[in-house]
């Protein structure tokens, strides 16, 4: 007899999903499936758009991270163009991309995760929230608000506003820096920084109560991809897509975005509309990649600032890095190199030029725009006509990518903890916690903080609830 | 030389010239009607129905822009009515054409949008048609997005009756009315089109815009149209 347990929605991350756990005859756990129950349809409705409207239309998918989609999109724009930007617009779109990692990045490990890893997996989902790290340890919430305030803060500074600015433009951005906005988020940096590093103290003390986790949380050898420098150090505006194998060897290397297609295909399974993406010469599912911060850290020889250069050489000595739980740690480290690289891109000479946009018609029919979102590598690709209207766009998300690695991820989890027919909170919050890990963005908007409707159920193959647990 | 006649605007005594209409008199006199299909020096059309007044002894409404005054007039532009019916009309053109504020070229500087501030439209209540319409971006310089267009005819008006060349008209009737350049050909095809650019800069909303334009940067320039017609009357007068 095989029973079915679901989990819908899960909680703590971005947008929609649930997750079904499928026990064999004797209770155990046979298979698990991540699955993304919302269909958002934004590669169907731009078509017939004027190509300069994308990087607004296409910051509308998300706004956790929508500096993440304009600058994916601006860079296919400027392709479009066929224009090289100026050099301090690309400083300067480095810069508001730095404060997005910055910020979704705290948003994750403070606002949603910090309430496992604080409180404990097995603790009372009722005070398992930012309300319950509030009450355990203030300094804590507040050093994730002030990470996140930040963030957002630069980001309002450079665009006129946090959420969807319109400042990102094909072919540079739309307005220069001042002086005085330049100040004002360099005099922020110093706190920033000392915050992010009592975070990596504090979270380092707490790793072995969680070596269980650390076992189980998508702990399997998969490829790593991510974008390095023309030195092989840690990018995430413009660079080069590198590709490494478990054992640290190179896949491929220096691919440019448009070798993407050569390197990624796509897999549609039944029961998600989040498509699979894979590393196309391996083929489904042994191409199984992941991305974002702890790939990012897998992939880069080193880190072009000191401080968190020192970070990812420590963090490489962990034997057990591949694990997903590793990606909290990788988050920090980038929060703490985001405020570093912003640093010393606001101290250059020139910041502060009025040369900050390429003008050109369209020169290309076909571009195409990666760069490393807060959850890992984007892509956007384009088609217009000779008219400069969109006939084809492709997006393959961060989150796609790590679709693989999170079903086989839960899956491993669910066989860790979940045993039997009867069910405990605490086990199938782990469940969710490794999806946590991952940090996936499945749409636009964050769950609400407290409680939520979480129900699980356990049936049987008649509709018998054999076992039900409702938060 | 016209006559100067007297009459009641919201009960308040002004005078006016008998060859003006009601929106103009009310609008030297400082009292504000509003309007999106009218423009000081293009031929009035009544479209919109924005300027809708009462006239006390008339049973229907009337488009003040479209609408002369005369001796002994008393008219109401502030009824309770009146002020229902305006939202419901822009109501209607948010639900009728497929206006995204948040991604369009206008946003920010269109004059659309301001009247649903003015008028306090703070949500659509009726569905929205979504009706499927598809950009002109065939000119080298210039766009047009029917989505955006609320069919003032400022376009058609300006390109006949200013630069002289009648590309824009409109098709069809009712609720499948459209603009079209020529005899329904693409606006980078037209024969007429001088690309003077006016219907562009006289467009209330994102409809016609500068080609290269990124969201909210499309600003409208107006401004030559009362230099244009004040130039012609010096013209006509010497």
């Amino acid at each position: 007899m095989t029973q079915e347990i679901i989990i819908n929605p899960v909680t703590r991350i971005e947008g929609h999903g649930k997750i079904t756990i499928h026990l064999a005859d004797d209770g155990s756990v046979a298979d698990a499936k991540f699955h993304v129950t919302q269909l958002r349809g934004f590669e169907k409705f731009a078509e017939g758009r004027p190509f300069h409207e994308m990087p607004s239309l296409m910051a509308r998918i998300c706004g956790i991270c929508p500096v993440s989609h304009l600058i994916a999109s601006a860079k296919a724009c400027d392709a479009l163009l066929g224009v090289r930007i100026p050099p301090v617009a690309a400083a300067l779109r480095r810069v508001m991309n730095l404060a997005q990692i910055a910020q979704s990045h705290a948003l994750s490990f403070f606002y949603l995760s910090a309430p496992d890893l604080l409180l404990g997996m097995d603790s009372d989902p009722s005070q398992r929230n930012l309300f319950g790290v509030l009450a355990a340890n203030p300094q804590l919430a507040r050093d994730g608000v002030t990470l996140r305030q930040t963030g957002q803060q630069i980001i309002e500074l450079l665009g006129g506003k946090r959420i969807h600015p319109g400042w990102l433009v094909p072919g540079g951005v739309s307005e220069p820096l001042s002086a005085e906005k330049r100040d004002k988020i360099l005099a922020m940096l110093p706190n920033a920084i000392a915050i992010t590093r009592r975070a990596i103290d504090w979270f380092k003390s707490i790793l072995p109560r969680f070596s269980e986790e650390i076992s189980a949380f998508a702990n399997f050898p998969t490829l790593h991809m991510g974008m390095v420098d023309q030195h092989g150090n840690l990018e995430t505006y413009d660079g080069y897509l590198r590709i490494v194998d478990a054992d640290g060897n190179i896949v491929e290397d220096r691919m440019t975005p448009e070798d993407y297609l050569k390197l990624i295909a796509e897999a549609a399974e039944p029961h998600s509309f989040l498509k699979s993406p894979y590393y196309r010469p391996r083929g489904y599912v042994e191409g199984m990649l992941r991305v974002g911060p702890l790939p990012r850290l897998m992939v880069a020889d080193r880190i072009s600032t000191p401080l968190a250069n020192a970070e990812l050489q420590e963090f490489r000595q962990i034997p057990e890095r591949q694990s997903s739980f590793y990606y909290h740690l990788a988050r920090l480290i980038e929060i703490l190199y985001a405020w570093e690289e912003i640093q010393r891109v606001l101290n250059t000479p020139d910041i502060l030029s009025d040369h900050v946009r390429a003008y050109a018609e369209p020169n290309a029919f076909e571009g195409i725009g990666v760069s490393e979102a807060p959850r890992g590598t984007l892509m956007h690709h384009y088609k217009i006509d000779k008219n400069g209207l969109i006939t084809y766009v492709n997006l393959i998300i961060a989150t796609g990518h790590n679709n693989l690695a999170m079903n086989a991820g839960v899956k491993q989890v669910a066989q860790r903890f979940v045993h039997g027919a009867r069910l405990s909170e605490g086990m199938l919050n782990r469940v969710e916690a490794v999806i946590r890990a991952f940090d996936p963005c499945l749409s636009c908007s964050t769950h609400a903080i407290g409680q939520m409707p979480l129900h699980i159920q356990l049936i049987a193959p008649n509709g018998e609830v054999l076992d039900e647990i409702a938060r | 030389m016209s006559r100067v006649v007297t009459l009641k605007i919201n009960d308040q005594d002004v005078s006016g010239r008998e060859d003006e209409s009601i929106l103009q008199v009310a609008r030297e006199n400082g009292i504000e009607i509003p309007t999106l299909c009218y423009v000081e020096g293009l031929s009035a059309v009544g479209a919109c129905r924005l300027c809708l007044v009462e006239v006390v002894g008339v049973a229907r409404l009337l488009p003040a822009c479209a609408t002369r005054v005369s001796e002994g007039m008393e008219v109401n532009t502030e009824s309770e009515r009146l002020q229902r019916y305006r939202r419901m009309i822009v109501e209607l053109l948010f639900s009728e054409g497929n206006h995204i504020c948040s991604v369009c070229v206008s946003n920010g500087h269109c004059e659309l949008q301001d009247m649903a501030v003015k008028l306090r439209l703070d949500h659509i209540g009726m569905p929205y048609r979504f009706p499927v319409r598809h950009v002109d971006a065939s000119h080298p310089r210039f766009g047009f997005d029917p989505n955006r267009c609320i069919l003032c005819t400022r376009c058609v008006r300006v390109c006949d009756e200013i630069e002289g060349a009648h590309t824009w008209d409109v098709m069809g009737r009712g609720i499948a009315s459209q603009l079209i350049t020529d005899m329904h050909t693409p606006w980078g095809e037209s024969e007429t089109c001088t690309s003077c650019g006016k219907c562009v800069q006289i467009c209330p909303t994102g409809a016609l815009f500068v080609k290269g334009k990124s969201v909210a940067e499309m600003t409208k320039r107006p401004e030559f149209l009362p230099y244009l017609t004040m130039m012609r009357n010096r013209k006509s007068m010497s």
